[in-house]
């Protein structure tokens, strides 16, 4: 279940170097599922660092189109309690007043000065107000992941969702920027972020990627040849609002990078990956036309048509050629020269090995070349 | 959660875990219909809605919604429907105090979707918006400042009990490289239902084709339903009919 890079995410950052940070990618045919990876992404790592076994102590999320609810219910349902959830997840919450109009109104209701930048939030939640001052956002991250209890040195791990939404409030730049910073920041041990490749320019989600050094792709899993948006095409809709691929580049430090393919699919209300891919062969099959007969080869009709020997001069194998024409009969053949030459073979063949021929009649060594005769002379026209 | 009345094709494509509903349309297949009927169920069995009517008046809803037989006017005298006259938004409004009228507006729509949550047997409130299109240009064609708006309406979908309804025309932005706010909210909606003309032209009896895409959502129980539905409508005085191609005579 994307077993490399979550591994890659838990181990966290070696000495003297960047923290690892995963860029998942999807796009508007996908993008429930693309959800459902981060998620995924988000509850294993948070498991790791509950159970002790990553570098981090803690993951910090920060939500932007989602509820917080959203990813505390889904870590439940992976099997987080309520104490690993407190310990080890924070959830930086961008989505429910990001522009901080909801304090704007309380404070002309209520007429009272009882503003305070973070007032009383639930349990691990803490509501961020201000998405257009990025390096407040940057010091709210720090302060956060900072917060977290254990032993030994302080790593947290951070998640963001998502850059597409942080990028309508701030310029490419500068959020790239906080990207780098963040990746550069001691404390952080990985970062993992989601960006909806449709809603920008190309060269948006690409410049994302550089920053990353694994990178995660969501992509239809059947791709309609057609028109995507034609409502006739429900089936392929269908499968992939259901299901998609979950295409892998991991770089290494040594600068090889390495592939991964998983198909990726909704159970009910959780994600699920699969590595069999079975979506390959489907697409095949669905090429060829379901007719009443078969367009098909079986194995042996593969290997006979591999055994012909074809008519040309130059097969290659040094030896000569010589091409039937009907006139004389082949050496090998002491027929009766009633029967036609095709039917020799079959009836009797030769030491064993089965060995498929043709044989070309030329039909036009009766006609002298260039002749005056009109072919048409017989047309009674 | 109650479903969204009517045992129809359309109540059975939406089912009822989806919060945001995106309606898109376009000129041949006007997409409004379904925005009547939505609303007309929103307000049966004691739920209430907040109504942005930037496209049409009051006038116009009241009447095609009483041959439905939902009376707008009894509806909004209970406070049951909270009414948006917004045909003059912003109005007064300088280029660059939009932002600050959509705060009011917003705040508008959240005090009267707590006031309706705090009553006894407070049914589902729902926030339809008469379209988005229209609210755009009353913004002077700030994208930002819409989605602003539009993203602290969702809000109210996961912090109430709180549907959110939202009509576009998908012609006008088809047009355009990136498709501006229509990819925006295909995004964030959970369910997009859209009307279009059948490929086969104008036809007396079938009105045009729904397709409902309800991509399902991760915080809500759901089993494995369908979620791509295609079915054909046809627009009556009192309502529509749904059904599959070829199941009338």
């Amino acid at each position: 279940m994307a077993e490399p890079i979550v591994r890659c995410l838990r181990d966290g950052r070696l000495d003297g170097e960047h923290s690892p940070a995963l860029a998942v990618g999807g796009s508007l045919q996908c993008c429930q599922l693309a959800a459902g990876a981060m998620l995924h992404v988000a509850a294993a790592l948070a498991s790791q660092a509950a159970a002790g076994k990553a570098q981090a102590r803690g993951l910090v999320v920060v939500v932007f189109d989602r509820s917080p609810e959203v990813y505390l219910e889904f870590m439940r349902r992976r099997g987080l309690d309520t104490n690993a959830l407190n310990r080890c997840v924070r959830i930086l919450d961008c989505y429910s007043d990001p522009l901080g109009w909801k304090q704007k109104i309380q404070n002309q209701q209520h007429r009272e000065n009882s503003t305070k930048q973070f007032p009383a939030n639930k349990d691990n939640i803490t509501v961020f107000r201000n998405v257009k001052d990025v390096k407040k956002l940057m010091c709210s991250i720090t302060e956060i992941g900072g917060g977290f209890e254990g032993e030994g040195k302080q790593y947290f791990s951070i998640a963001v969702d998502s850059i597409s939404s942080m990028l309508r409030h701030a310029s490419v730049p500068s959020i790239s920027g906080l990207l780098s910073n963040l990746r550069s920041h001691e404390p952080v041990s990985s970062i993992f972020w989601l960006i909806h490749s449709d809603l920008h320019e190309p060269k948006v989600p690409r410049a994302f990627e550089c920053l990353s050094t694994m990178v995660a792709c969501v992509e239809p899993a059947l791709v309609d040849p057609v028109c995507v948006e034609s409502p006739g095409n429900l089936s392929v809709l269908e499968q992939n609002y259901s299901k998609a691929k979950f295409i892998v580049r991991l770089k290494r430090r040594n600068g090889r990078v390495k592939h991964f393919y998983e198909e990726l699919y909704v159970e009910g209300t959780d994600v699920k990956f699969d590595s069999a891919p079975s979506v390959m062969t489907e697409v095949n099959q669905s090429l060829v036309p379901k007719v009443q007969f078969n367009l098909e080869l079986s194995e042996k009709e593969r290997t006979d048509r591999a055994n012909v020997v074809l008519p040309f001069e130059h097969q290659g194998k040094g030896e000569p050629i010589r091409i039937y024409d009907g006139r004389r009969s082949l050496p090998e053949d002491q027929r009766d020269s009633n029967l036609a030459p095709a039917l020799v073979d079959e009836i009797a063949p030769k030491s064993g090995t089965a060995k498929g021929e043709i044989h070309y009649v030329r039909d036009s060594d009766d006609e002298q070349p260039d002749s005056d005769e009109d072919p048409d002379d017989d047309l009674d026209i | 959660m109650e479903e969204y009345g009517g045992g129809d094709l359309l109540s059975e494509a939406m089912g009822s875990a989806a919060r945001v509903v995106v309606v898109e349309d376009c000129v041949e297949a006007p997409g409004a219909f379904v925005l009547h009927l939505l609303l007309k169920r929103a307000l049966a069995s004691g739920g209430a809605a907040a109504f942005l009517a930037l496209a049409q008046p009051f006038t116009h809803y009241d009447r095609i919604l009483r041959k439905m037989g939902c009376n707008l006017s009894l509806h909004r005298r209970n406070e049951r429907l909270h009414f948006f006259e917004l045909q003059a938004f912003p109005a007064g409004a300088r280029n660059g105090a939009i932002a600050d009228s959509l705060v009011r507006l917003y705040s508008e729509i959240q005090r009267v979707a707590e006031a309706t949550r705090t009553e006894e047997n407070a049914g589902q409130f729902t926030v339809m918006v008469d379209d988005i299109t229209l609210l755009e240009v009353a913004a002077h064609g700030s994208v930002d400042d819409v989605l602003d708006f539009l993203h602290y309406c969702v809000t109210l979908t996961s912090e109430m009990n709180c549907w959110l309804v939202i009509l576009i025309h998908e012609d006008i932005y088809a047009g355009e490289e990136n498709m501006g706010l229509l990819l925006h909210l295909r995004h964030i909606a959970d369910l997009v239902v859209k009307a279009a003309p059948l490929s086969t032209g104008l036809a007396a009896d079938v009105h045009g084709q729904l397709s409902v895409v309800n991509k399902g959502t991760f915080n809500k129980q759901r089993a494995n339903g369908q979620k791509v539905w295609n079915f054909h409508f046809k627009v009556k005085e009192n309502g529509a009919d749904f059904f599959y191609p070829g199941s009338r005579h």
